[in-house]
């Protein structure tokens, strides 16, 4: 199997073979190129749902798709912030319960891939999620309440995105992958080591723009990850209905890039693999297609009711797998986590909720003007015009206001 | 040449504005051979190379616009100059190549890039309505997407199905575009550059039918006058041209229109009426107080276009002239589109496209008798 040579690169002529830093990364594990693209037999899975460290020989790696375990350093960091990120979730369907939000798609059930999608990438690399991702966003350093903006509903978005180089959480299914590999592609042109991870969901990757971006991302070479949350619905749609692939990680050789398996319930497994795929795009051997396989505890959003499309049964096997317990256990039974440990862990959340609970308990007061202020670099006369046209209505509503008032005296 | 690619000195990025100075005016010295008979492709060309020696972080790329040079050549020559890296081709997907430029964009390059003809654009239209037109207004102006999106649009050329659309309501209906046309080869090179330089991204729509117009044109000097900045605060955006006065009735029309909205003039001379003919040039910003103005002169108006005229560019020209000058005008104010049928096939194309006896006798039915 050859693969083609790199078509951006000025000094390399068309179609010369396969010498790329994927096949130097190839020979390195000495298999073949397919069995390097093509995921490992069985998913990566190192913590079992009872918390024991599986025996090496059963964590599914085989030559070339090897993982070493992380620190216990990363997996303390990952556990602390895997008990953030349930504790937001749940805070976060309370406050739209109270009608403090508009909505809120929870990933109560998923925190582990959340986590190890943001403490994989290093400071210079940038994340691309999508409205599901708001853990990951936080988890990556974004203050909680401007994360939160876009469901309380004053604008979009609330952070800036060049400052946390996290794009905004997208909604238009799999359209920030391109702007993933956009990212990618302009940083490779200038020499920097920049690594891009881009997420979406299993429904998702049945849309043009996945099949777009994976290409692309090939073609070009980038260092692009593409973790797709495998969380079996797209709203009710399970996945038979959108794929039949053996798995969605198989999808990565039709493009010509290694795709891999893990358990999305065993955070240590994820940063196994989403570290190294975060090596090997840093050097060159990029892009990869990571597949999570977790599950969606709750409805797709408030606005759901799941109980028309699945079992309860289903859900109930599911919660047996979760992925915050699961750490728990490990950690505990390692001696890396202890009573002390676990009630500054919890204090943490609490004070995260309780920055969620006023950060979000109060209306902030709306600007109409911004609805023209941002919509140009350069304002046109017409915006200008219907600002203005606005400012006076605002005027005259407040002046027939004050009228009244003082008739009412 | 080995170019070294930096972060665009406008926008998202670092400012590198001296080292773009520089190649500039290394790029200016090139020629100076005064008016030579140019036509818009090579105007558009031209551009291109100047802005691309301008600023590193300008790039370009799209179907078959590398070695080819695209299918009308208007990236001819570029990938030999600026090397593979800078003008290169894509696998074939339209929202990929818009989506990837975002992408750039928001990592600070400026990429023009090319869909090869109007119709193959739609593949990109979620790309481009969803995020290029809403991205700065979404991050409340912390990310701006300086890139273009080049459109060869337009029919006249006896092109089969699909090649010929007027695609340009689109556009202009989604708010957070700017929509440039230009209709002489001299606004092909500086309407171009304005664009590539704007922090807005602009969606810049070619007449194809024009590509191998030719006016006596001094790219020099074009080229001299935008890096000088002469232009700057006075450039096309939102500036109708003038581009033939008259006093008796005022045309309409934009891109592809333009020269035949100008013949319609000329024939109408002969018969002893005066047309003043207006280049509307950026669709988006519309310029309403030129347009305003010369009707309120004339009295009359006729709105030309080659698009269907169902709530299109063409009716909302007619909406707004009628709300700004209804007490000057002594007639209602007529438009000459193409039918709101699919563009035709090519033996039919003569029957569906605004021609001069059309316009003339739009222009006769202003109400003259009064
Ligand atoms: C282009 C597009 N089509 C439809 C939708 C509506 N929609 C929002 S989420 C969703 C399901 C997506 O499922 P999946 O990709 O599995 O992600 P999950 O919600 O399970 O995290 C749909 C259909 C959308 N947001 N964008
Ligand atoms: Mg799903």
């Amino acid at each position: 199997m050859t693969i083609s040579a790199n078509h951006t690169a000025p000094d390399t002529a068309r179609n010369t073979g396969p010498d790329n830093a994927l096949t130097e990364a190839v020979k390195k594990f000495g298999i073949t190129v397919e069995d390097y693209m093509l995921p490992a037999r069985h998913q990566i899975q190192m913590v079992d749902p009872e918390g024991r460290l599986k025996p090496e020989g059963e964590q599914g790696t085989q030559p070339g798709h090897e993982y070493p375990v992380p620190g216990d350093k990363e997996l303390l960091e990952a556990y602390e912030q895997l008990v953030v990120g349930r504790r937001v979730n749940d805070q976060n369907s309370a406050l739209v319960r109270q009608g403090r939000m508009a909505v809120y798609p929870s990933s109560h059930g998923q925190e582990a891939c959340q986590v190890a999608a943001a403490l994989c990438l290093g400071d210079g690399d940038w994340m691309f999620p999508t409205y599901r991702d708001a853990v990951a966003v936080m988890t990556r350093g974004v203050d909680p309440v401007q994360v939160m903006t876009i469901f309380r509903g004053d604008w979009h978005g609330g952070y800036d995105p060049l400052q946390y180089k996290v794009g905004i959480q997208s909604t238009p299914l799999t359209t920030q992958l391109l702007h993933a590999v956009g990212v990618a592609h302009a940083a490779k042109l200038r020499g920097e080591d920049t690594v891009v991870l881009a997420m979406c969901g299993d429904g998702a990757t049945s849309e043009g723009d996945f099949h777009e971006a994976l290409n692309f991302a090939a073609v070009f070479h980038l260092p692009v990850i593409f973790f797709v949350q495998n969380n079996k619905y797209a709203i009710s749609v399970p996945l038979a209905h959108q794929s039949a692939a053996p798995s969605l990680a198989h999808k990565a050789v039709g493009y010509g890039m290694a795709g891999e398996r893990v358990d999305g319930n065993d955070v240590v497994a994820l940063l196994a693999v989403l570290d190294r795929a975060v090596a090997l795009c840093r050097d060159g051997s990029g892009p990869l297609l990571v597949e999570a396989n977790t599950y969606r505890m709750q409805a797709h959003t408030n606005a759901d009711d799941d109980t028309r499309y699945r079992e309860s049964a289903e859900v109930a096997e599911w919660r047996a797998k979760d992925p915050v317990n699961r750490m728990r256990t490990y950690l505990t039974g390692r001696g890396i986590l202890d009573d002390d440990g676990e009630a500054r862990i919890r204090a943490k959340a609490e004070a995260v909720a309780a920055q969620l609970r006023e950060g979000l308990g109060e209306d902030v007061p709306v600007d109409p003007q911004e609805l023209f202020r941002h919509v140009f670099a350069v304002q046109t006369p017409q915006l200008k015009e219907q600002s203005a046209f606005l400012a006076d209505e605002l005027a005259r509503d407040a002046a027939s206001d004050s009228d009244s008032k003082e008739a009412g005296k | 040449m080995s170019p070294t690619i930096t972060t665009s000195s406008e926008a998202n990025g670092n400012v590198s504005a001296a080292t773009a100075r520089a190649a500039a005016s290394a790029a200016a010295s090139a020629d100076a051979a005064g008016p030579q008979p140019v036509t818009m492709a090579k105007a558009l060309n031209t551009a291109l190379a100047d802005a691309m020696h301008a600023d590193s972080s300008v790039l370009v790329f799209g179907e078959d616009v590398g070695l080819l040079g695209g299918v009308f050549r208007i990236t001819d020559g570029l990938t030999a100059t600026f090397g593979e890296q800078r003008c290169f081709d894509t696998p074939l997907a339209e929202s990929g190549i818009v989506g990837m430029a975002v992408g750039m964009a928001i990592n600070g390059m400026r990429p023009v890039i090319e869909m090869q003809f109007d119709a193959f654009a739609y593949p990109a239209f979620e790309q481009i309505v969803s995020h290029v037109a809403k991205m700065h207004n979404r991050t409340r102006g912390a990310v701006k997407l300086p890139l273009v999106i080049r459109i060869p649009y337009g029919g006249g050329i006896g092109g089969v199905e699909h090649h010929c659309d007027s695609s340009e309501a689109y556009y202009a209906h989604t708010a957070g575009l700017k929509v440039y046309t230009p209709a002489t080869v001299a606004d092909g090179y500086r309407m171009l550059r304005e664009a590539i330089d704007s922090d807005d991204p602009v969606v810049f729509m070619e007449p194809k039918k024009m590509y191998w117009t030719k006016d006596s044109v001094d790219l020099g000097e074009l080229r001299r006058l935008h890096e000088e900045g002469t232009t700057a605060g006075e450039g096309s955006e939102g500036r109708a041209a003038v581009a033939r006065p008259g006093t008796d009735a005022t045309l309409i029309a934009y891109g592809p229109s333009v020269p035949t909205a100008l013949a319609a003039a000329e024939a109408a001379a002969l018969e002893g009426r005066s047309l003043e003919v207006i280049d509307v040039r950026t669709i988006v910003p519309f310029d309403d107080e030129t347009v305003a103005a010369s009707v309120r002169k004339t009295g009359r108006a006729v709105v030309i276009a080659e698009a269907h005229g169902f709530a299109s560019v063409s009716s909302e020209i007619v909406a707004r002239v009628q709300e700004r000058c209804f007490h000057h005008l002594a007639a209602p104010i007529r438009r000459v589109t193409g039918f709101d049928v699919p563009y035709p096939a090519p033996k039919l194309e003569k029957y569906y496209l605004p021609g001069v006896d059309r316009i003339l006798d739009a222009v006769d039915d202003l109400q003259w008798e009064d």
